[in-house]
């Protein structure tokens, strides 16, 4: 085989990065180089430099250490029995590749997964090394998060969370059932330990000592998994169930949910699809909802028997069409707790409406330019000027809001 | 009498606080105010009326200054005149300012809003060139055309974050520098002639390959990278390719048949799978 050079290394493992989801630069400690000793900054927001034509946004260099890789999980682009082709970056390539983008202000920071060379330990060594030469060496003070290794010893672990912003470890698959099925080296029961293990270090980290000091800063921006949705027969209530359980045990910060999207020489086992790209839009609603506005997992799913989101209206409006005895709401009179459960309010208007009804009692067009979406909202709401009438209990509602049925073309 | 009020490109959001305040102690209202930025106005208005001396402390409330703060840098010409308009009313109308529904507030809302995007935008589209230059720092440059004032608010990001190393941001309105630690701001230029930088074609090469051609969705890219920017981003130029070469990829990946596995895979399976 010809030696890779460095610009063929990149077009492999960055094509081989892609599957991940995540490209979150935010929530981390605040960090800038006014020093003049070093190099970057952290201010709270991520930033997204660029956008890639499937609307992704490009914040972090996502790429993998390497591609080669001894396990043979069926929906991975990396697996064993793959043919892609295989490229291993330096220690130095790295480094560079971080630093030499990141003072052209084409990134936020590095994002680096690896596929499994030798044993878990040497490949996890292998990634600290590179985190600790950023940090150490070039001072390096923008964002790092770094993908954990299941089943790396808890030291590099430890390591690798006094580098890194944040840690994630896929939980790929929503069931225990479904990662052995196929990702049969993958233990879901060791992902979820190395999880809990990050959990308690932060947790301990936060604390002070006896003499009031904090411990060092500890995975800053928290930790992160992904769900691959589509590849197996799981339903939308069996994965927002893992998800309630993994915010709530584990303390994540995000799980993103990644839409089984085809890859070059799939295996037979997992045939390629459509990525069922709305189902994942819908999931993501879905998690709001659950985490900011006081929806419940059962509440959401609710409303069709077979477990799964309405693809056609968002979740919200689901449920409120769903529940319409509980409307129309007065936006004057109503608690915070229901005012976020009207479709077509956000966080931010209802914010909004709570601080402008102390002063005076609100209009339609006051909800206009408070944000809110009144397509929506308007059949769910009383204003002083603005009554829905019979709209809330109209039969075809729902038809205003689902997209027409598509017309029959010919072949 | 009438005001004619001179406001400076670099340093407008102090010049023109300055003279708000002078203007509001006097009891100026805002239809006897004329503002005039980067002397647009020309000859015309040229002799400006001495503004009136500061008589008193005056107190606007925190979120009217922040407020201010952000919409001086935006394009309108009549930014000045609204904020002035509202910082007018709000001597009678304390609350002014937490009532979100407001005609003048929420249109100077939406100009800080546009103004914060504007920033944020900066922020992500700069492009940074090697200068090659030797010595102890490095040095880069970039040409950037923000569509509002916003290079002087947006400057200090830079300088917090690229401390160890000197840089330009030319604008057709003004251009930042940062050398030995030190930010100025200088006069707008027309496009400097840069270097060519080889880590763009590396850069390029990361943009392909970390796009997905099988969840093409052009309009969510434009909405966040509006193509008014793409002439100053280097990945810009492979879009067009991308977008075309997509279908075809997903069509070869899915009618590929599934290919015999290499030699090492299923001694590697075998190995591991008796070690568990």
């Amino acid at each position: 085989m010809s030696r890779l050079d460095l610009s063929q290394k990149l077009a492999i493992l960055s094509d081989a990065a892609r599957y991940d989801a995540s490209c979150a630069s935010s929530g981390t400690a605040r960090r800038d180089s006014r020093d003049g000793k070093g190099l970057g900054s952290t201010e709270g927001s991520g930033i997204c430099h660029s956008y890639a034509p499937d609307g992704r946004c490009i914040s972090l260099l996502k790429i993998l250490m390497t591609n080669f890789c001894i396990y043979d999980c069926a929906y991975c682009v990396n697996r064993v029995s793959s043919n892609v082709a295989r490229a291993r970056f330096s220690v130095d390539e790295v480094v560079q590749l971080t630093i030499e983008f990141y003072r052209r202000n084409y990134i936020e920071g590095l994002f680096l997964s690896s596929g499994i060379i030798r044993s878990p330990d040497a490949t996890m060594a292998d990634m600290v090394h590179i985190a600790k030469r950023l940090r150490e060496v070039e001072h390096f003070r923008g964002y790092i998060h770094l993908k954990t290794i299941p089943d790396a010893a808890p030291e590099l672990i430890e390591q690798a969370g006094l580098y890194a912003d944040r840690l994630s470890i896929n939980v790929e698959l929503p069931t225990d059932q479904s990662v052995r099925d196929y990702a049969p080296e993958k233990n879901p029961a060791t992902i979820r330990k190395a999880m809990g293990e990050v959990k308690e270090r932060k947790a301990a980290s936060a604390e002070r000592s006896y003499t009031g000091k904090r411990g060092k800063r500890f995975v800053p921006a928290g930790q992160s998994t992904q769900m691959i949705v589509g590849a197996d027969g799981a339903t939308d209530a069996t994965i927002l169930g893992q998800s309630t359980r993994l915010y709530g045990d584990y303390k994540l910060k995000r799980v993103y949910y990644s839409a089984f999207s085809p890859i070059p020489d799939a295996t037979a086992k997992l045939p390629l699809i459509k990525p069922p790209l709305v189902r994942e839009h819908r999931l993501y609603q879905a998690d709001w909802l659950l985490r900011f506005y006081g929806f419940g997992v059962d509440e959401i799913t609710a409303g069709r028997s077979d477990g799964n989101l309405d693809l056609e209206i968002d979740p919200k409006l689901a449920w409120a069409l769903q529940n319409r005895a509980l409307f129309p709401l007065d936006v004057n009179k109503a608690n915070k707790d229901m005012l976020l459960r009207v479709p077509g309010f956000g966080t931010r208007t209802v914010g909004r409406i709570l601080s402008t009804r102390r002063h005076r009692s609100l209009r339609y067009a006051d909800l206009l330019r408070m944000g809110a979406s009144l397509k929506k909202a308007r059949a769910f709401v009383t204003a002083r000027d603005w009554t829905p009438g019979t709209l809330t209990d109209s039969a075809d509602l729902r038809a205003k809001f689902a997209p027409p049925p598509e017309q029959l073309s010919f072949l | 009498m009438i005001y004619t009020v001179p406001l400076p490109r670099i340093g407008t959001d102090i010049a023109w606080r300055d003279a708000a305040k002078r203007l509001i102690g006097a009891g100026v209202s805002p239809q006897d105010v004329l503002w005039d930025f980067g002397a647009e106005m020309g000859e015309l208005f040229a002799t400006a009326t001495p503004l009136p001396p500061v008589t008193r402390r005056i107190k606007a409330p925190q979120s009217f200054v922040a407020l201010a703060n952000s919409v001086v840098w935006h394009k309108d010409p009549q930014r000045f005149a609204r904020l002035y308009t509202l910082l007018w009313r709000l001597r009678h109308q304390p609350g002014l300012m937490q009532d979100r529904a407001d005609r003048d507030l929420a249109k100077l809302r939406q100009m800080e809003k546009a103004v914060h995007r504007c920033q944020h935008k900066m922020k992500a589209f700069v492009r940074f060139r090697d200068l090659r230059q030797g010595g102890d720092r490095r040095s880069f440059a970039a040409w950037f055309e923000p569509p509002h004032h916003t290079v002087e608010p947006t400057a200090p990001f830079f300088a917090r974050r690229f401390a160890d190393m000197d840089w330009m941001i030319a604008t057709p309105d003004v251009t930042a520098q940062f050398v030995d630690s030190y930010l100025s701001f200088h006069p707008g230029q027309p496009k400097p002639d840069l270097p060519d930088d080889a880590a763009e074609a590396l850069w390029g090469t990361y943009f392909c390959n970390i796009f997905n051609p099988a969840r093409l969705k052009v309009n969510a890219m434009t909405s966040e990278m509006p193509k008014k920017y793409w002439k100053n981003l280097p990945e810009a130029a492979h879009i067009k390719d991308l977008i075309a070469g997509a279908e075809a990829k997903v069509r070869e990946m899915r009618d590929n048949a599934p290919t015999l596995p290499p030699a090492r895979a299923a001694r590697i399976t075998k190995r591991l799978r008796k070690d568990a």
